[in-house]
């Protein structure tokens, strides 16, 4: 799948701090029937965004007018956990969002992100404590997340933190490049491989 | 040099490994459904590739199938437009298709082992997180995105990172009631929903060695819900005395080649995990869910905990107790439920529907219960009314539907209303699982019947003895 290179993404962040938010709540199951990759972010948090009649729920950070057009979803730990449905990464990415933060994401969660141009950061909880904190107090703070030198600040005080990604990722996200096309290239090896396997 | 059964299969399938990245990890078998493939397929045409292996890939209509008169047409239209483009794309790259009507046709995790597809040291993939059952078997399963079901279509092959080893160790013997449902849910109480994110985990010990193949398919289901990528257990003679024979395993020559292999499937004496875990199967009650994530869980008789008393944000577990619309300090026996659904593929195997069977049997449904009874595959439908547990569940007021997925993730007609309680037996309670606003706890089949039995959350024990 195409997406935009990830570079350097400065941005206003929509603060989420429950814990635990399984990939039912960021897509609902009744959502996943299309057969198309379009217009998933209608339907991004849709229980949580909405009540029974469509109505926005006013108090749900994602309807805040105040954190409209931000680029980064802060969440708390273990994000994304449950359904392996890639539909969730989707959501976000269609939401216009292009980073998640969090103290801890769930695996297939995260593999899926880096899949479709979302970049997981995570960092310690006491880092995303100061997020969530900074957000707090000034709803317009500024984040900024630096790929090529694998950091996250708090643009206002210079407050900084170090997150991981593994080198091969960091190229991908950095090019837009994806799996297939390194598999692809490497297809003779590969049904070397598959000529021996037993069954 | 002493090594794991993890790292035995997993090693065995790196084609190659990328500096600084994740390893060229080669998937002997794929497992595709309608809900995360029709993207894929767009994607791989996109791209110009072809299917590298379709004889390798499997199709099974199962999420948005509806339970019952499956002999007529879908009348969910994006239901049917999507059944429709898993057969068109399994037919258009030569992929064999299980579609509505199919005698093998059924829950993926179910068809897959019935049918001989899943086999031990194989390294099993489908975009479902719940292809963590087929560990069961020795093999290496795991759930995919969708943009790794294109992976596995046009190369064979993900990228994958390498996860850590966990082992988890029960012994001694279970109690009256005692599933390994329940041994599933007090793990994932005791771990966390989280406990095992970045792991693989073995299950050992004689709980698991005495556990039927079936048994030890519902605890290797459950892995994900721990946030492990999957769980597996050694492969022994019950693991080759049920693959035996199926359609699709190995036969002849490549049978006693293949077994050679599997043999050699185990852990070694002194051979080292990333942590491991002890517990002590009499520690393990009949289990049940109060919250909105399958790790708060405890025995049905014990009270909800206090938030200060479980580890995790307060607020969290207010929020999911407000959901549920339970109080700290609540007892669970007693409170009413709406439904009751058997089915998903946690536990929609024949052995699922003996346990049911072997508490309803004699007695009836409560009347305002509306009890959902969906077996995983038509060979489970065939079993059923082999033995005649049919009989037993029409005469305790139950009705028998077709198979699928069903209520456990409500993407056909099978939903709870907002508000309602249910008793469920499939995998997970998470806010609108089972539809927008309904309330769900996880249990046991045992659970489950006693359940509908009375009305009210119920002790299977007091109905067994």
């Amino acid at each position: 799948m195409a997406y935009d290179k990830f570079e350097v993404l400065t941005s206003t962040a929509y603060p989420l701090p429950i814990e635990n938010v399984d990939t039912d709540q960021i897509i609902p199951a009744r959502f996943l029937k299309a057969t198309e990759r379009k217009d998933f972010d209608i339907n991004f948090f849709r229980d949580w965004r909405f009540n029974a009649d469509g109505t926005p729920k006013a108090d749900f950070p994602l309807n805040k007018e105040i954190y409209a057009g931000s680029k980064i979803l802060v969440g708390g730990r273990n994000f994304g956990s449950g359904s392996s449905r890639e539909h969730a990464a989707w959501s976000v990415y269609d939401f216009g969002l292009r980073c998640v933060i969090s103290s801890e994401f769930a695996d297939i969660f995260k593999n899926n992100c880096l899949n479709v141009g979302v970049l997981p950061v995570q960092v310690s909880a006491e880092f995303a404590d100061k997020l969530f904190a900074a957000i707090e107090a000034d709803p317009k703070t500024e984040i900024k997340v630096d790929l090529p030198s694998q950091t996250v600040t708090l643009v206002a005080t210079g407050e900084s933190e170090s997150f991981d990604i593994n080198l091969y990722k960091k190229d991908n996200m950095l090019n837009g490049f994806d799996d297939i096309d390194y598999l692809k290239n490497i297809e003779g090896e590969i049904t070397e491989f598959a000529a021996n396997r037993p069954f | 040099m002493a090594t794991t059964l993890f790292d035995k299969v997993w090693d065995s399938h790196v084609v190659r490994h990328v500096e600084d990245g994740p390893d060229v990890f080669f998937i002997d078998r794929h497992f595709i459904h309608e809900v995360t493939s029709p993207v894929a397929f767009l994607g791989l045409e996109s791209r110009g590739n072809s299917v590298l292996y379709p004889e390798r890939t499997f199709a099974t209509a199962d999420h948005n199938t509806p339970t019952i008169n499956q002999h007529l047409p879908v009348e969910d239209a994006l239901s049917a437009n999507q059944l429709d483009a898993l057969e068109r794309n399994a037919k258009k790259h030569g992929i064999s298709h299980w579609g509505l009507g199919d005698v093998n046709n059924g829950i993926v995790h179910v068809v897959g082992p019935e049918n001989g597809i899943t086999l031990p040291g194989a390294t099993i993939v489908c975009g479902d997180s719940h292809t963590s059952t087929h560990g069961a078997f020795g093999a290496i399963a795991f759930g995919i995105g969708t943009s790794e079901v294109e992976m596995v279509l046009s190369t064979q092959c993900i990228m994958q990172s390498k996860p850590k080893a966990m082992r988890i160790n029960v012994n001694g013997k279970l109690g009256l009631g005692v599933t390994p449902k329940d041994v599933a849910l007090y793990i994932i109480s005791k771990q966390t929903t989280s406990g095992a994110t970045g792991f693989f985990v073995e299950y050992a010990g004689d709980v698991f060695e005495d556990m039927t193949m079936e048994g030890r398919m519902t605890v290797c289901n459950l892995s994900i819900e721990m946030g492990a990528r999957g769980g597996m257990i050694a492969p022994d003679e019950k693991t080759f005395e049920y693959i035996k024979g199926r359609s699709q395993t190995p036969k002849g020559a490549d049978w006693d080649k293949a077994m050679e292999y599997w043999k050699t499937l185990k852990t070694d004496e002194g051979a080292q995990f990333d942590v491991e875990f002890n517990y002590d199967a009499a520690d393990i009650e009949p289990m049940i869910t109060y919250g909105t994530n399958p790790g708060m869980g405890m025995g049905v008789t014990n009270s909800i905990p206090t938030a200060e008393s479980v580890k995790g944000g307060v607020e969290t577990y207010r929020k999911s107790l407000g959901y549920m619309d339970f109080h700290e300090g609540d007892s669970m026996i007693g409170k009413k439920i709406d439904f009751v659904f058997l089915g998903s593929c946690t536990n929609g195997r024949i052995e699922d529907f003996r346990a049911f069977c072997s508490v309803v049997k004699g007695r009836k449904k409560a009347d305002h219960v509306t009890a959902w009874l969906v077996p995983g595959s038509h060979k489970v439908v065939d079993q059923i009314k082999e033995e005649g547990l049919d009989k037993i569940i029409t005469e305790a007021g139950f009705v028998l539907r077709e198979p699928g997925c069903s209520a456990c993730l409500a993407m056909n007609d099978d939903k709870i209303p907002a508000g309602k309680l249910s008793v469920s037996t499939s995998n997970r309670n998470f806010e609108g699982r089972q539809g927008p606003g309904s309330r769900t706890l996880l249990a046991s089949p045992l659970v489950a019947a006693a359940s509908a039995v009375e009305g009210v959350v119920t002790d299977p024990r007091t109905l067994l003895v």
